[in-house]
Formats: structure tokens, sequence, C-alpha cells
């Protein structure tokens, strides 16, 4: 018994000496989230637009059916989202949209600083995705 | 003219000034060693959980105690409209102010010459010293209890009752295992127990002190787990128990009258450690001058305290109760008679 007691202090004291602290003094000093980190969304953009084509894959994909998209054909006679918007409040970051997107006009960066004040700033139009 | 002992028959005013003086003096060092004990406390925690701790305000948060101060009373303070009044606003004080009184006897220096008199440091010596700490740490149940009843809820009530059972059995446990040391000093008062720890250990082993840790091991390590269950520290701080009673007797506290019950456990901690280190570790004794020793001593148990609780999880109460009844008194009544036998072979 008095050996595990010995064993537990001990351990508990070792952390005390100076360099076990694993905290990072967050607002100051921040990390970088690994490459697979599945952070906020971006829509990639090629020469004038969006790549994204309006093909409708990703919201049906989406298991928590936060993503709105609406199709438009440009003078080109290009399909193109003339509304696209997702809705941070219920996506669950799942990246399956990424993965359904034929054309990888969308993605997911590592941006995680996300809080907000109000609910409509968590609604993701496609200027903001696009930035 | 040779110095005698200053007392209220031979100069009344330098008397009540040293009074005054001291009474202050240890009041201060006890305020700040609380208020700053919190900050250790988180510090050295964090630290052990391999996280900082305060960071914040001041450097490495050493501005969180005055922080917190300041937070506390700006609080809003809420009292149950059920709530009996009275007996719900003394219970907090009738906690911290016992943590407060017991420190008086407690002595912190060897005597001082200036002019003709001589000046203990030392608020008060009672002849009945260790009786009197012992009256005193037993009414901080009072409070408890009265925080339990006066906030009319049954989790108060429940959590103020369990604890005092808790207080209580450890208070027998503690009181039996220092009687072993006022057999072996033959007096009662602190200030005799710390002279009787001064020389050699046993008068012959020069190279150790005569401090009761060494005579009494056994009482010595009795006694610091009972004071830590007496003064609800954790592993045993089942008063609390934030998981089972949704913080015991002190659920309907709110602000200052709550941070008063956390004032008082850190109040306590003094109190024990400095009760302990007077009883086993010689009192001011020690390589430095005076009152430093006492306080080094003090700071020493306070970081054992804070060490165990980043270590260990709390017991659970039949657990605590079975360790009070049923190892810790029989232990503790096995040492008197060990160190009465001891005491009559010897003489």
């Amino acid at each position: 018994m008095f050996r595990e007691f010995a064993k537990g202090l001990s351990i508990t004291f070792k952390h005390l000496l100076p360099g076990h602290s694993t905290t990072v003094q967050y607002p100051t000093e921040k990390l970088k989230p690994s490459d697979r980190f599945r952070g906020l969304h971006r829509l990639v953009p090629t020469q004038d637009r969006e790549k994204c084509v309006a093909c409708y894959l990703c919201p049906t994909v989406c298991p928590a059916k936060c993503i709105t998209v609406e199709s438009a054909e440009n003078e080109k006679g290009e399909k193109y989202p003339r509304v696209y918007k997702i809705d941070l409040l219920r996506c669950i970051f799942c990246g399956y949209c990424v993965e359904a997107c034929p054309v990888e006009a969308i993605e997911m960066t590592g941006t995680y600083e996300l809080a907000n004040y109000k609910r409509e700033d968590f609604e993701f139009t496609k200027e903001r995705l696009l930035k | 003219m040779t110095p005698e002992v200053l007392s209220l028959s031979n100069n009344v005013p330098l008397f009540l000034a040293s009074m005054l003086v001291k009474i202050l003096a240890v009041f201060v060092v006890v305020i700040l060693i609380v208020a700053y004990a919190t900050w250790v406390e988180r510090k050295v925690i964090g630290h052990m959980q391999t996280r900082l701790g305060p960071m914040r305000t001041g450097w490495h948060g050493l501005l969180q105690p005055i922080a917190d101060g300041l937070k506390l009373f700006f609080k809003e303070d809420i009292i149950p409209s059920e709530a009996s009044k009275v007996p719900f606003l003394l219970a907090p004080m009738m906690i911290l102010v016992p943590a407060f009184i017991t420190v008086a006897v407690v002595p912190f220096g060897p005597d001082l010459v200036i002019g003709d008199y001589i000046i203990s440091q030392q608020i008060t010596d009672l002849n009945v010293g260790i009786l009197y700490i012992l009256a005193m740490a037993g009414l901080g149940v009072y409070g408890i209890v009265l925080a339990g009843w006066a906030s009319n809820s049954k989790y108060s009530l429940l959590g103020g009752i369990r604890s005092s059972a808790q207080m209580v059995s450890y208070e027998l446990a503690a009181g039996l295992s220092i009687i072993a040391v006022f057999m072996l000093s033959e007096t009662l008062s602190l200030r005799g127990i710390v002279s009787a720890q001064m020389g050699p250990l046993w008068g012959s082993i020069s190279f150790l002190p005569n401090w009761y840790i060494f005579s009494q091991p056994l009482a010595f390590g009795l006694f610091v787990i009972c004071g830590l269950a007496e003064i609800n520290r954790t592993p045993f701080d089942l008063p609390e128990a934030e998981t089972e009673l949704v913080s015991g007797f002190c659920t309907e506290y709110s602000s200052m009258k709550y941070a008063l019950f956390f004032m008082a456990e850190y109040a306590n901690m003094v109190v024990i450690s400095a009760i302990a280190a007077t009883l086993f570790l010689g009192g001011w004794h020690g390589p430095f001058p005076g009152a430093i020793n006492l306080l080094l001593k003090v700071f020493a148990f306070m970081f054992f305290f804070i060490w165990l609780r980043a270590t260990f999880p709390r017991v659970r109460y039949d657990q605590l109760m079975t360790m009070g009844w049923k190892v810790f008194i029989p232990l503790s009544l096995a040492n008197i008679v060990l160190t009465g036998i001891v005491v009559v072979i010897l003489q």
C-alpha cells in the first residue's frame, strides 16, 4: 500500500519539475493544426469564378443537411451555383462534401477559430467561402 | 536591571502595544498565506497535471488572488427566501473565526529582549494550549452544521450532517494521536513543547534535533492524516462532495459567503500545518533565525497537502468512516499505550 502511495506521489512530483507543461498560451501562441484537420470549408476559385458546377452532390451526401445549393446558367451556358450556403451550426465537419465533389471545388481548411456572437454569423455564403 | 517578562502588571501600555503588534502581524501573515495559498495551489496542481495554471493576471498569474477577491465581492449574493437568515449569515464566520483564533497559542519565535523587558513571540501562552486548540478546532463543526441546516435544503442538511460526522470522528483520532506528544514533553503548553524539542536527539545523537517526529513517527503520521481529514482537504473533502451532494453543506451559498468557506479551508490548512510543525518538527527551532523556520515548515506542510490533492482521488464515505474509527483510533490508542510503557521503563 505504501509503495503505491509513494509511486503516485512521485509521478505527480515528476510532472511538477519544469519542462512538463504541455499547455499553450492560446490567444497569443497558436499551434498549427495537422494537414488532415477538417476546419472551415472553402470554395476553390478558378480564373474568374468558383470551380463548382452546381451538381448537387454535396447537399445530397451531406448527413447534416447543412448545404444549400441553387444552380443557374451563366451567359456562356455553364452551370454555376447562384446560391451556395453552408450553415455551420449544423455542419459536423465530416468532409463528405469534399469527397463527393467531382470537380474538387470544395475543400476543408485549417481554420478553427469559428466562434461568433450571432446565429446569422454562422451562415457561410458563397462570397465568404470563396475568400 | 535584569530584564523581566513583560506583562499587564509591570507596563500596561507597552504590553497592550506589543499584543496589538503581535496580533496584527499574525493576522496579516495568515491572511497573506491564505490568499497566496490559493495561487500556489492552482499553480502546483496545474504543473502536476502538465498544464500551467493561472498565467494572465500579473507575472505568472501572481495578481490572481486579488482579481479573485474583487470578483467575489461584486458577484450577486443570494440568500434563499426560506433560509434562516441569521444562522445562514453566521455560519461562514463560525467556520472562519476558530481557524484564526487557534493561531494565538502557536509560538513563532524565541523571546526577544527589548529594553528592560522580555517579549515572547507568541500571542499568548496558555498552560492548556493543546486543549484550547482541540476545543477551537471543534467549533468549526458548528459552522458546517449551521450552514447545512440554515440553507433549508435537503442536500445541504445531509451534507452538513455527514460532514460533521466526519470532522468529529477525525478530531477524536487527531486528539488521541497528540496525547503521546505531551506524555513525552510533560506539558500542555505549546511553548513548553517547543522548548522540550531543543537539543540533540534523545540527548545523545548530535546530528539530529530532538524533534518528536523521530520519537513519535506513528503519532506524526496519524496527526497529519487526521488533521487533513478534519479540515476537509482532499482526499478527504467529502463535505464539498460536488459530485454526490452538489457541494453538500454549501450548495446555497454564493459570492463572498461562499469564499469565506474556502478561506476557512486554507486558514485551517495553515493552522494544522503550524500545529504539526510545533508539535512534531520543533516549532521555530531550525537553522534559520526565528519565525522563518516555522514559516518554512508550514510551507512544506502546505505543499505536501497540495501535492496529495493533485495525486489521490477522493475516498468513499464508508471507507473514510471505517478508516477513522477502525484504523486510526485503535492505532493512536496503541501508540499511547506503547509510549506509556517506554516512558515508565525509561524513568
